[in-house]
């Protein structure tokens, strides 16, 4: 059985099937990244291109690292080192590496849709590792791996979702990717951090944390964007911390087994306390690992397995 | 040579008319006007004839919202790119806005323009003159001059005139010259870094929005000026049906304000959007169904005056890029019948309010002495098949650009002949 799509552009395009189907083969993949040598010949031959416009560590070392388990070779360029830099536009610089032949293209960049747009010139798949505020699907899988692994079923679960939800791609490839596996979502904030007629989704919005958090099984923390400070999204740091920062106090009320992750990098002691990011409830150094996982189930499915070499 | 323009159904709103009549043209004017087969005798020895049986025949299409680029973008569309293209969508009359480069805001620029229209356009080529020098929004351009020169409106279209204070002005001393200023309606701080309509679509693609009330607002404070300035307020492409009601109201009032509504903010929604097509991208951006609802009760009861293309062509290198860093604007001369023709069909207006929209109300609005085929008038003419279908392939537009939404569209509406002063300028498959 392969996915239902031979790119990952969003959570959007993947239906329930291929959601287990990915969370089953990461659970799978899991055990290799314990052993002493952790690599197997699955992709031996294939070639995988990070090309990130943006800055990042986390996400572009899971997907390399994730590309080297399975003995693919992995190839990362930068927006500051690639041709973008010298004026060459997004299509162009894709089309030249394709003509090298890769098998997945890795795409981060800051335009919303802009993975989309290359899947019209590029033939080979391309996963979409953030575009803009739009989506960041593999974020989603792995949150929802995470999740699973400590609920067991995602069906019926509920989740908050909390911070800056207008700017978070993150957001909505959660937003997308839960409601398909059957999960409630509800998002909290300030306001002028909510986009318009999010309702019409189908989540609860609400600007009230502690109310927010005490029914949930997940409290999912966003960050902070401190540039958004002078973009008239946010009065201060200091007060955005007064009703969004999740402190112990505040957890408190929740519930006795709510999970807690954040798709990081944290802002310590803004949108989560260090006693609650480091206490029993948090999951983020998980979500990592597990990341890695992920990025391996989604090149081993896009690649297909006929199309691997034999373990 | 003579031409006789037999069989046709003639719709000619100017002068009330519609029906079957014959049209006799001499000399570039229109020499008679009579009832099907009644022009006869020693007239019509050794003239050409178009037969228009099935057809109907009008004034030749007037377009008070084009850009044609030139100067300073000509790999875009040119003065005689686009005419070809106007004539091609059945227009012999277009207003060009100023914001080429350099901006049409002084005499020399107005010049350069109507001299290249003479040179390379088979069409009448109506330059508008900027408001403010430099499509700036600091000080007012030299108004009385562009006039002189040949502007038949102002306007800064692309931009809007942000500052209050010299909107007002703008307004006041246009009243000298008895000319429109037109405004490209948007609150430039509500939609910064916007690239569509604010809602769940925008919400859902991560898009910045432009949210329908940066139109409504400016407007607003527009018709709140015009009470104190008279002067003539054109309110460009209204997308909003907000803004639709505000004019409504205004007019109620007893105001100067008038409005245009372009074929795309009829057909199209933000859903078009949906896969980051850069052909959808335009300003102001498609809105929601709800706001077509209300475009077409504007267009039914009088609120919205005419339709006007804001035909804006760009490049492939222009649109085929991210939707963010994607130019605004698609090109609309050569779908602006079978799309208007579209309310025909939806019984939103008549056919003969559909040629009017397109004909006498621009001319009237902007005192042409055009968009009339009464007997005397210049011969400026469209000849189209109301039913024939076809398939919309933009690859084969007259415009240099093919940047349109409507590639694939099944639609109805088919221009055959295109005469300025009595020489036909286009004829369909006579390429």
């Amino acid at each position: 059985m392969s996915l239902s799509t031979k790119n990952i552009l969003g959570a959007k395009d993947l239906n329930k099937q291929d959601i287990q189907q990915i969370l089953d083969t990461a659970e799978s993949f899991k055990e290799i990244s314990t052993r002493s040598i952790k690599k197997v010949p699955t992709l031996r031959g294939k070639t995988i291109i990070n090309l990130f416009f943006e800055p990042s560590t986390r996400t572009r070392t899971s997907f390399e690292i994730a590309g080297k388990r399975l003995s693919a070779d992995v190839i990362n360029i930068s927006g500051s080192t690639s041709s973008t830099a010298k004026g060459e536009n997004l299509i162009d610089t894709a089309r030249n590496l394709e003509a090298m032949n890769p098998d997945i293209l890795v795409v981060r960049h800051n335009c919303s849709g802009a993975s989309a747009l290359l899947t019209q010139f590029i033939k080979c798949p391309i996963i979409n590792a953030g575009d803009g505020a739009h989506e960041h699907p593999s974020q989603a899988l792995l949150d929802l791996l995470t999740i699973r692994s400590h609920k067991g079923d995602l069906q019926g679960l509920k989740v908050a979702i909390v911070g800056d939800i207008r700017h978070s791609r993150v957001a909505r490839s959660n937003i997308k990717a839960m409601q398909t596996m059957g999960m409630q979502v509800r998002v909290v904030g300030p306001p002028p951090l909510i986009p318009v007629e999010l309702e019409r989704l189908g989540v609860e919005v609400s600007s009230d944390l502690s109310k927010s958090i005490k029914d949930v099984d997940v409290i999912m923390v966003l960050r902070i964007q401190h540039e958004r400070q002078n973009q008239m999204f946010l009065s201060s740091l200091r007060e955005y911390s007064n009703y969004f920062c999740l402190t112990a106090e505040i957890l408190a009320q929740a519930r006795k087994d709510v999970l807690i992750v954040h798709p990081g990098p944290v802002n310590r002691g803004i949108e989560i306390s260090l006693d609650v990011m480091e206490g029993p409830h948090s999951l983020i150094l998980n979500q990592v690992t597990n990341g890695v996982a992920i990025r391996m189930a989604l090149f081993y499915l896009l690649l297909g397995e006929n199309n691997a070499n034999p373990n | 040579m003579p031409t006789l323009i037999k069989n046709g159904r003639v719709i000619d709103p100017a002068n009330k008319l519609d029906g079957s009549f014959d049209i006799l043209i001499n000399d570039g004017r229109i020499e008679a006007v009579e009832p099907k087969g009644k022009i006869s005798g020693s007239k019509l020895k050794g003239i050409a004839e178009i037969d228009a049986k099935g057809c109907v025949v009008s004034p030749g299409f007037c377009d008070m919202h084009v850009h044609f680029r030139e100067p300073g973008h000509e790999y875009k569309e040119t003065i005689e790119t686009g005419s070809a293209s106007a004539s091609a969508g059945g227009f012999t009359t277009v207003a060009v806005m100023p914001n080429t480069s350099p901006v049409n805001d002084n005499r020399s620029v107005t010049e350069l323009i109507l001299s290249q229209a003479r040179k390379t356009s088979a069409i009448n080529i109506l330059p508008i003159g900027a408001i403010s020098k430099g499509l700036k929004g600091e000080t007012l351009s030299d108004m009385g001059e562009l006039k002189e020169a040949g502007c038949i409106g102002y306007s800064d279209d692309g931009r809007p005139v942000m500052d209050s204070e010299l909107m007002r002005r703008a307004l006041e001393y246009s009243r000298m010259f008895d000319l429109p200023c037109i405004q490209h309606s948007e609150m430039l701080d509500l939609t910064l870094g916007g690239c569509m309509n604010e809602g769940i679509i925008s919400t859902e693609l991560g898009l910045k929005g432009m949210p329908v009330e940066a139109e409504d607002i400016m407007v607003f404070r527009d018709i709140s000026l015009l009470a104190k300035t008279g002067g003539r307020l054109h309110v460009a492409h209204i997308s909003s049906g907000g803004a639709v009601d505000l004019v409504r109201q205004a007019k109620a009032k007893g105001l100067p304000v008038t409005c245009e509504v372009a074929p795309h903010h009829f057909t199209l929604t933000e859903e078009a959007c949906r896969e980051y097509d850069t052909n959808s991208k335009m300003s102001p951006p498609l809105r929601t169904h709800q706001d077509i609802e209300l475009i077409k009760e504007g267009l039914r009861d009088g609120t919205i005056d005419i339709i006007a293309t804001d035909h804006a062509p760009h490049d492939l290198a222009d649109k085929q890029v991210e939707f963010s860093k994607a130019c605004f604007g698609i090109v609309g001369l050569e779908t602006a019948l079978p799309l208007t023709l579209k309310l025909v069909d939806e019984k939103i207006i008549t056919l003969e309010k559909a040629v009017d929209l397109l004909t006498h109300q621009p001319c009237r609005l902007f005192n042409l002495d055009k968009g009339d085929i009464g007997v005397g008038k210049i011969a400026d003419i469209v000849i189209f098949d109301p039913q024939s279908k076809y398939c919309i392939e933009p690859e084969k537009f007259k415009s240099r650009s093919k940047n349109s939404p409507y590639k694939g569209w099944q639609v109805r509406g088919q221009i055959l002949h295109t005469l300025v002063a009595g020489k036909t300028v286009y004829s369909v498959g006579n390429e």
